[in-house]
């Protein structure tokens, strides 16, 4: 589980361009506005790519994805 | 008697509050009435489409079976296969109605006009969010009444909110406990209220009193100064804008209470648009479930396979493809006219500016200051971006130019 959540905090570092993503695994990305929806893409492309796992947009509930552990937790599910 | 246009008059109100009281009595007890919820639909139905004569009613009859043809067809299909181009057909045939009917002004054509019934665009998006949600298999099963009961809700029928379907279903296979009703029958008349005071007192000083007048004026100058331009045209831009607002909030306040009261959670269309700091937190404050279907089943799925077949590679140029692709097409579904398109192009620059704008600040963050008073420029600065592209979208240059 911490592997996961690692490589996801990576991907998020790499789309955002930011630094300190994800030191708070549960800060909100979308409510902070780190995630805008190009990111959100771009995040989930990735996480398909890295993980082989398939992620429709609309399976895509943002309120289920908000957080890099919620995050963590889906693609555990999906994996 | 005439088609009664939903929430336009006292009479409408007075129906469905007649209508809406069994129901009602029937929630506070814990019961859905499944039989004369749909009774009380028809009826809703028949005031609003069958009144004077009834093709719009007939359309929406015909549009309705057409819809389902396509939805079954397609969700006894996809059980089986999962072809990316028949998925495409499919959402082709679900929007071609709405197409016909959006472009008749451009052809005249007499037999287009007979298609059109209000709020087929507000169907429409509702349908082509179940075919592509069938598509990603997160709706797996629908019965053809669900469908029906879904498209056909009448608070939201005539202009939305557009709710999606899965949400939807949780709240009418659901029946509120008291303490939940009642929480919502108090938010629901707030909102009554709220909406009684946005459309029929703040909408009707703006739009019927004042509106006319500054019309009048704008249009006094046609002609007589370079583009007809004039203070007139600027307080027209003002007035128009607060119209278009309060008189939709108001609409959407009425059909989200009206769904309060039946138990259903219909989501938000505005939250205090003109307060936004850039012009994409005014897309998620303004028109709320249009902007976001847009969002979910245009803008981020072309995102998507743009990103993935890797047909682009910068993810700028992709953002601002996206933007364009998104705010045309919300344009011509406005209506095919040149102002409806200038609309569009207009968003669209303002949403590559705020995101060329946000890659500065996040570069210079530290020589750019923030504190109350860029706030409130950011504000200022917002709503009057906004309000020029109202005062594009109203129309008022075509009749200061062309006409």
């Amino acid at each position: 589980m911490d592997d996961i959540k690692e490589k996801i905090v990576g991907i998020l570092q790499d789309v955002t361009g930011l630094d300190n993503v994800g030191q708070d695994a549960d800060q909100d990305l979308f409510k902070d506005g780190v995630l805008d929806s190009m990111a959100t893409v771009e995040v989930l492309v990735t996480l398909q790519d890295d993980f082989g796992i398939q992620v429709p947009v609309s399976e895509f509930d943002r309120s289920q994805w908000s957080t890099v552990n919620k995050i963590a937790q889906r693609v555990q599910e999906l994996e | 008697m005439n088609n009664i246009t939903p929430y336009s008059s006292p009479h409408y109100f007075i129906y469905l509050m007649l209508l809406l009281l069994p129901i009602m009595i029937g929630l506070w007890f814990g019961k859905r009435f499944r039989v004369y919820d749909f009774i009380a639909t028809v009826i809703i139905l028949i005031i609003t489409f069958f009144g004077g004569n009834m093709s719009q009613g007939i359309s929406l009859i015909f549009y309705v079976l057409y819809e389902m043809l396509l939805v079954f067809t397609y969700l006894s299909y996809r059980k089986k296969h999962n072809n990316f181009w028949i998925f495409t057909s499919y959402v082709v045939l679900a929007i071609i109605p709405l197409v016909f009917v959006k472009l008749d002004p451009l052809l005249k054509n007499q037999t287009i006009s007979l298609f059109a019934f209000l709020g087929i665009s507000y169907l429409t998006f509702k349908a082509v969010e179940i075919i592509m949600e069938i598509r990603d298999g997160v709706i797996k099963d629908i019965k053809p009444y669900e469908f029906v009961r879904f498209l056909l809700f009448f608070p939201t029928i005539s202009s939305g909110p557009i709710d999606r379907f899965r949400r939807f279903q949780k709240d009418v296979m659901n029946v509120p406990s008291r303490d939940e009703y009642v929480e919502l029958l108090h938010s629901g008349v707030n909102r009554l209220m709220q909406g009684l005071l946005y459309k029929f007192i703040i909408g009707y000083f703006f739009g019927t009193l004042l509106l006319p007048k500054v019309q009048i004026l704008t249009l006094s100058y046609k002609g007589q100064t370079p583009l007809g331009l004039s203070w007139a045209l600027v307080a027209y831009m003002y007035v128009y804008s607060m119209y278009l607002f309060f008189d939709f909030a108001g609409y959407s306040l009425f059909a989200v209470a009206i769904s309060n009261f039946m138990g259903v959670k219909t989501p938000m269309n505005f939250r205090a648009p003109f307060k936004s700091h850039n012009i994409k937190d005014f897309w998620n404050r303004w028109h709320i479930t249009l902007s976001f279907w847009f969002r979910d089943f245009i803008y981020m799925r072309l995102m998507f396979t743009v990103i993935k077949h890797k047909w682009l590679k910068n993810r700028v140029t992709i953002a601002n493809v996206g933007y364009i692709t998104l705010f045309l097409i919300m344009g011509f579904w406005h209506g095919e006219t040149w102002y409806y398109i200038v609309y569009g192009i207009f968003h669209a620059c303002a949403m590559i500016t705020n995101d060329a704008w946000l890659r500065y600040k996040k570069k210079h963050r530290k020589q750019i200051p923030s504190n109350k008073f860029t706030e409130a420029f950011a504000i200022f600065l917002t709503f009057n971006v906004v309000c020029f592209s109202f005062m594009i979208f109203s129309g008022i240059l075509d009749k200061l130019w062309f006409v």
